[in-house]
Formats: structure tokens, sequence, C-alpha cells
């Protein structure tokens, strides 16, 4: 069943494009788009099906000029004040998360500057490499995956700039691709990409199958609720203009429940989760039992004898 | 005798140094006659010519409504005119002399008012070339913190990252041009109290515990002191506050500033911590803003790091180099780290100098004395083994005066003074007695029933005097990109009620917090979103601390009857009312954070 359902890079991108029919999605240059507010999520969507077909995934076949064009706008997936200010405010409470439940998982001491030493790390949906630098960081052999190469470029002249991150492996590809390459890694980290995904539940099968045996999966995403709808649509769309205008469906958004069960069909045991509120006062996000708009599951890997 | 003064008129001014040439243009020569003293100030608003072209339109106006005298708003517009024609002016004619506003048979005493250029970009506040060679310099070493100033905050700073689990791997310079951080034990048992003395409160005592450096000021000279009273020359009324009033046991504990540096030191050689120690001065640093590289998967060498905005580099005047993740300036009230990373202040300079001196009396003194002369307080605090340290504020004519004076008579001042000098002892309250305040008393506040008592005579002076002049400074920003300001280089405060240093030890344990955070979920240290995480904590509490103390000077500064009569009712309701001078005690033993909000 799975095989016959392999498919390569345009289905996300066939498939996404019939969902967000209107959507500016973040595809370049803002040069190109002056209007747009390039999305604060991890997973971007070209405008063309030419990207893909011209895209090459090996950084030593870029010619001069594009680097530098890449260069001149990395600055703005890492301008902390641009557009993709909710992103870089989520984030440290996102790592947090990451970090303890990771860190009690494993066995390893919290208390260590370097806790993630010797652990292979999966960064699906990377995006900039916003969540894979911390990572790196923190001890962990990150690889970072997305399916837009304009991404990695920018994830790796960034990277490039930290000695501590520069061995960060970031590659232009899918789950599924990396699956049929058969590569397994302890943790696998998907924040903010299953309710950009078509099919759920092969995605979440991909991702089972690239953790190892007793790995951990963390997926993150946002809750199908009256709130979640006020909250992420109409103010985060509409109001504040944090996202632009048809970045989410809100029939695409997983219920927790869902989460849960289509990760145990997937043989990924959800041990813990935890919500994201934001308080507009401070403007920072913190850590919450409150899961009706932003939240985050972490699963470990059963063996299953039948797979 | 004319003041030269050089201060500052609110927010949109400072007086640090000039960048730029002494091309100014005077706007005015405002007259401010002093009603007390026959002093009559001439105060200039002038601004620099290649500023003037920088003005927007608030800018203008506010200058103008500066330039105008004393009610006489007409001259607004006036002003305002000549601004804006002086810009048509300027803009035609690149370079321009002054243009003098004359007016006919003044003095003038310039009010120099230098305004910083707004200026973004931090890499091009390189300030003077190194002064030595810079080939003499060893190889340039990559640390993740740059301490700049060695002194009690700095180091506190330092030994707060070492008692840290998650930033004690840190690599740390302290820059700092003292010999004595290279001496181990720079302090001998017999040696006569330094008159710089600072009180750290309960609060900060618990935070030198933590960090586990209190133990080491307690082999040295220190006293613990749980009584206060506060008075003032009216005579109308007085406050006696006691520790067991909040359930303490200490009000406070009074240290000599030596002893503290020497402990701090003492333990953070004794830590773990990899430090280095530069005895060295800063001459300049350089922050490039963030670049990308084109190069793919190589490693970068710290100059190539430098060039990326990622590391800041921090030259010494003895041709050293070195480069930081992070720069923390702990170096005192006139800050090199802040004038270079172009961090705007907001203060004014206090007309006053405070004396500082250690007197011996016959007996043992465990209480803390503050009286409010007219002139300024005079504050005696035990420093144990029967000494005090005087600290009084005054005006800078009398502090030379009495910097100048014979031994013999300064005692007789001070001791004058503490007594019947300048009005009479305070008996009890003018408005009756204390059964008036009887229903306010919450618990049982022993202090309300202790009578005026006079301090203990000073007999002899134990040290020599020194005289420096006060001022109130509060950087516009803690952080900016790759640096941080603790201590007084964040903020400097009156010393009448000591919390100087005690804010600055809040500001030290705050920053390595979000240090510690920060490393925690792998964020890159000098990351400006993570130091202004630390701004955001501190800077409310600095801020209501310094609004209160310039309250009490400006409260204190004016004679005028009806305002005696109400200073002396708050002293009496802050000696009578027990929740009130439980919540006094707590805001100043640092316990609260904000005041009256328990």
């Amino acid at each position: 069943m799975a095989s016959s359902k392999l498919l390569s890079q345009p289905r996300w991108h066939r498939l996404l494009r019939r969902n967000l029919p209107n959507a500016r999605l973040f595809s370049g240059l803002p040069t190109q788009h002056p209007g747009s507010v390039p999305e604060p999520q991890n997973h971007g969507e070209p405008k063309s099906k030419n990207k893909f077909k011209t895209a090459s995934s090996t950084p030593s076949s870029l010619k001069e000029a594009e680097l530098a064009k890449f260069a001149a706008i990395s600055d703005t997936w890492w301008d902390s004040e641009g557009p993709f200010k909710p992103l870089h405010n989520m984030n440290p409470t996102r790592l947090a998360f990451i970090r303890s439940t990771l860190c009690r998982h494993f066995r390893k001491d919290p208390l260590s500057a370097r806790p993630f030493e010797g652990l292979r790390i999966i960064d699906v949906g990377c995006g900039g490499g916003i969540l894979s630098e911390p990572l790196a960081r923190m001890g962990a052999i990150v690889t970072g995956i997305d399916a837009v190469e304009k991404n990695i470029r920018i994830a790796r002249l960034h990277a490039n700039m930290d000695p501590t991150t520069s061995n960060i492996e970031y590659c232009c590809t899918t789950a599924e691709k990396l699956v049929d390459e058969q590569r397994k890694f302890d943790a696998v980290i998907a924040l903010e990409v299953i309710e950009h995904v078509a099919d759920s539940a092969e995605f979440c099968k991909s991702l089972s199958a690239l953790t190892a045996h007793e790995g951990a999966t963390v997926v993150s995403t946002l809750n199908r609720s009256m709130r979640s709808y006020a909250a992420a649509i109409v103010a985060a769309e509409y109001l504040l203009h944090w996202l632009p205008k048809g970045t989410h469906q809100w029939s695409s958004f997983l219920t927790p429940e869902e989460l849960t069960m289509i990760l145990k069909r997937a043989s990924i045991n959800v041990k813990e989760m935890a919500g994201f509120v934001f308080n507009p006062i401070t403007g920072r996000w913190s850590l919450s039992d409150d899961i009706s708009v932003n939240y985050i599951a972490f699963g470990t890997k059963e063996t299953n004898n039948e797979e | 005798m004319q003041n030269r003064q050089t201060g500052t008129l609110g927010p949109y001014f400072d007086s640090n140094d000039l960048l730029f040439g002494r091309r100014r243009f005077e706007l005015e020569q405002r007259v401010v006659e002093e009603t007390e003293s026959t002093r009559v100030k001439r105060v200039t608003v002038s601004i620099e010519v290649s500023n003037l072209l920088k003005l927007n339109l608030i800018d203008q106006i506010f200058l103008s409504f500066l330039a105008c005298p004393k009610r006489e708003f007409f001259f607004f517009f006036y002003h305002l005119a000549k601004v804006k024609g002086a810009q048509q002016v300027c803009s035609c004619i690149p370079t321009m002399n002054r243009l003098l506003a004359t007016k006919a048979g003044s003095n003038v005493y310039r009010l120099r008012i230098p305004w910083r250029p707004f200026s973004n970009d931090a890499a091009s506040l390189i300030s003077s070339p190194n002064a030595g060679n810079p080939e003499t310099g060893s190889e340039a070493q990559q640390y993740d913190i740059a301490i700049v100033g060695g002194g009690m905050v700095g180091l506190a700073f330092a030994c707060s990252l070492a008692s840290k689990p998650l930033t004690k791997h840190l690599n740390v310079a302290i820059v700092d041009s003292n010999p004595a951080l290279g001496r181990k034990h720079f302090i001998k048992k017999d040696d006569l109290p330094d008159p710089r003395v600072s009180t750290i409160t309960p609060a900060s005592i618990s935070f030198l515990k933590d960090i586990g450096a209190w133990r080491f000021v307690e082999q040295h000279r220190h006293a613990y002191f749980d009584k206060m009273q506060v008075w003032d020359y009216t005579g109308l009324s007085y406050a006696k506050y006691n520790a067991r009033d909040a359930d303490k046991e200490v009000l406070g504990c009074v240290v000599e500033n030596k002893v503290l540096l020497s402990s701090l030191l003492s333990h953070a050689q004794d830590t773990d911590l990899l430090k280095k120690i530069y005895p060295s001065r800063l001459t300049s640093m350089s922050i490039l803003p963030n670049s990308s590289s084109s190069e793919v998967g190589s490693t970068l060498s710290m100059t190539a790091l430098f060039t990326r905005g990622r590391l800041a580099k921090l030259e010494l005047e003895d041709g050293n180099s070195l480069y930081a993740k992070l720069v923390v300036g702990a170096d005192g009230g006139k800050s090199r780290v802040r004038e270079l990373a172009g961090i705007r202040t907001t203060g004014w300079n206090y007309a006053q100098n405070a004396i500082i001196c250690t007197v011996e009396h016959a007996l043992e003194n465990h209480c803390a004395w503050q009286r409010f002369l007219p002139s300024g307080p005079l504050a005696l605090l035990p420093i144990g083994d029967k000494f005090s340290n005087i600290v009084w504020t005054m005006t800078p004519e009398e502090s030379s005066e009495y910097k100048s004076m014979t031994e013999d008579d300064f005692l007789k001042a001070v001791n004058h003074a503490l007594d019947y000098g300048y009005g009479p002892h305070p008996t009890s309250s003018i408005l009756g007695s204390s059964d008036l305040f009887s229903w306010f008393k919450g618990g049982i506040s022993s202090s309300t029933s202790d009578c005026f008592e006079v301090p203990p005579k000073a007999v002899k002076l134990a040290s020599e005097r020194m005289a420096f002049p006060l001022s109130l400074r509060h950087a516009n920003d803690y952080a900016s990109k790759r640096v941080a300001l603790i201590g007084d280089a964040a903020h400097t405060v009156h010393p009448l009620a000591g919390q100087g240093v005690n804010l600055g030890f809040g500001d030290a344990s705050s920053l390595s917090s979000v240090i510690s955070e920060g490393v925690a979920v792998g964020t890159d240290i000098g990351e400006v979103s993570l130091l202004k995480k630390y701004e955001a904590d501190r800077k409310p509490a600095n801020v209501t601390m310094m609004a209160v103390l310039d309250g009490f000077q400006k409260a204190y500064s004016v004679d005028f009857g009806p305002l005696n009569i109400l200073r002396a009712a708050a002293f009496h309701g802050a000696h009578h009312i027990s929740p009130l001078k439980k919540s006094i005690i707590s805001y100043a033993s640092g316990e609260l954070r904000l005041p009256l909000f328990a």
C-alpha cells in the first residue's frame, strides 16, 4: 500500500495547490512579491512547477550570482524583527519542550550544556534552520530537510556563519525519499508541517519509518477547534498579519486525539503533549496544558512485531 | 563663586563628550536665578551645527520650548523660527561657523548639551587608535563572554556564571586595569577601614551566599546592623526602623568595597570557570552587522566570524585584542563599553558632592543613622570594630571647605551636625502622642516605642576624606547587539539609601539567569532578543528604585515650611504605621521588586 503511494516532490506541490488556491506562499525573493509577508512557518511552497524542475540539491553546482542573491535575502528568514518574528518568538518555547522530553527519554543530563551529544536528529520541514541550529548547539548531529530548495540554501548559508552549526546536513528532499534511502534517526522532529501535508497518515508513517528503534518523534501542529480558528486564522492572518492569508486551512488541522490515533497507527505512542500559549502583554510564548490552539506531541517508537 | 555646569536637560541630551567638532548653534541664553544664594546661572541651549539638520519637528519644538525663559512662551515661536532658519542656512552652506544668537551684556556660562548623533551603525564607532604597537599584542583569543570591568558587579557576574551548571563551562575574559586583580590576597587584617563602603541588602546577601562568595566576606571586617534611625534638621519628627518589624534579623550589612572585591576575586579563582584576566584598559570595540558567507562547508577563522558579525572584537591598551560572543559592560558610571556601543543615557547631575571618611567611636555602633540636613543627608554607618563610615552629602563649595579643614574641626562639625546642629532634637510627634495612630498598628511593632537617640560621638578620624560628585544616570537600553550593561554602567543613583551596588548585583543575577536559559535552548548568547529579556526583567525595578531615590533627594532639597511639615508627617507615618514600615523595610532590603506591591 505504501509503495503505490510513494510519490516524489510534485505530490506535495500539486496537492497543496489544490488545498490553498489563494495562497501567496513563501517562494523566494521579497522583491518579487513586495506586498506579501513570507509565512513564518517551517514549510513553504514554490509558486510554479518550474522551480522544482530546475532545482538542484548539491551546493557545489550553484552559480556565484545565485549564491550572492541568496546571501542577500537570507537575512529576512533570520531577521528576528522581520516577518518571521512570531516564529523566532516561539522558538525557545518549542526547544524547551524538546529538550526536556528528549533528555528524559534518552536519559541525558538536563543540566549539561550539550545534552544531545551523539544523538542523530532530523528536522523535517526545517525552513531556514531556525530549529536546527539550536539543536546543533546542544550537541546533536542534525539533518535538516525541506522540500523548497531556497530554504535549504538560506539555511546552509546561515549555518556556515557559526562553527558550532556548520556541521548540519541540509538536504532538499522529502521524508519519503529518505525512507527509501533507509535512513534512521534517533529523533525525528516535524514542527508545523503536518497541517500542510495532504495525507497526514502517510506522512506519519514516513516519520515513523525514519525513527530508529526506541527513538523519539516530536510533532507540533494546530488544533482544529473554534479557538484555533479565531486565533490562527482570523487573528494571525487577518488581524495581526503574522501569516499571509490562506497559509492555513482550518479543515486540515488535526485535533490531538486524531494526531494520537494516526501516530499510534504508525506505531508511535504519544507520551507527552503540551500546548503553547501567547501572552500578548509580555509578547512571549510559554508552555502550558492548554492544547486548544498550538500543541506539540512527543511520542516514542515502540517495537511492533507485526511490522 | 560661579559654577561651570555641564549637565543635562532631559531625555534628548546627555553630557558625554563630543564626538564631532565644537561648532555649535546657540539658541538662547536663559537666566536662571537661585533664590537662596546669590548665584545667577545663565544657561545656553545650543546644539551642534552638524546635528541641526537632523532635527525633526518634535525635536525642534522641544528645543524651542527649552530655550524659552520662564513663563514667557511667546518666545517659543521666535526660537522655532530661528531653528528653522538656521537649518535652511546650514543646508546651503556646508561649512558653518557658529551663529551666535547675540544678547547684549551677559556673561555666558554655557550649559553644553552635546547631542550624540544618531548612529545606528555600531561599526563606525571605532575610537582612538591603539596606544601601543599592534604587533606587540599576542594572538587574539576567542571567548564566550568578555566582562569589561572587574569591579564588584563584574566579578559577581563571573561568580554567578560559575555557580550555574549550564554556564560554568563558558570561557570568560575579564578586562580590568586594576593591578589588585592579579594578586590573590590584598587585604591585611590590621588595615584601617577604607572609606569606600557599601551597604549590602539582605537580598544581595542571599545572592552572594548563593554564588558562594559570602563566606569570604565574613572572614574580614563586616558589620550587620538591625536598627536604623532617620530624622531631619527641622526636629519635627523621626523614624526608627528595626529589623524585627519586618520579621528579619538584619536590615543589611555594611562591607568595605575592597573586602567585597577580594572575596569575589578569591571565590572566582577557586571555581573552575575558565577565565583569564586582562590587566589593561579597553580602547576600542567593534561589532559588525550580520552578513552571511558564500563559502560552503568551511570552518571559519575568528576574523572571518568577526567580519560576519558573529563575534565582537575588543582592542586593549596594551595591544592585545580578543574576540567574544558577548561583551558585558560592568565598567562603572563612565562606562567605555556603553560609549562604544552607542547607547545613550538619560540623567542629570545633582548639585551635590559627597564626602566620605571613616571615624572611630568609643563604643561599638550597631545602628545606622541618617539625618537630612538642608544641603543633603549625613549618614553614619557601622563598619565594625568601633569604626563607622560617614557619607555626608553637601554642596560642592561646602565639600571643598569641609575636605580641607583640620581633622578636629571636621570631627566637631560632624558631631555637631548629628546632634544639635541645624535644628533641635525631635521629641515626640508634633501631632500629639502616638495614640492617634494606635489603630494603624497592625502587629506588634516594637520600634514605635523606641525613643529618639543621639548618635554616638565620633572620637577620631580614621581615614582621609574623599569627595566625589553625585549624579543620576540611566542608560536608555541595557542591551544591544552583543553588548549588555550591568551595574553602574547601566544606572547610577544617589547614595542616600545605599542601593547602588545592590541594583548591580540584581543585574548580575538576572543576566546570568537569562544567559543560562539561552544556553539551555541553544541560543547564540549574543542575540539581542535574549539580552532584551534581561532588560525587560531589570529595567522596571531599576527605574522604579531610581525614581524613588530621586524623589527623596528632591523632596529634601527644598526648605519650605509646609513641605517640612509634610515631610515630618511622612516620617511620623512611616514610624507608626506598621504595615507601611514593613513594606518600606522589605523594599529597601531588596525583597520587593516594586514598592507597595507586596
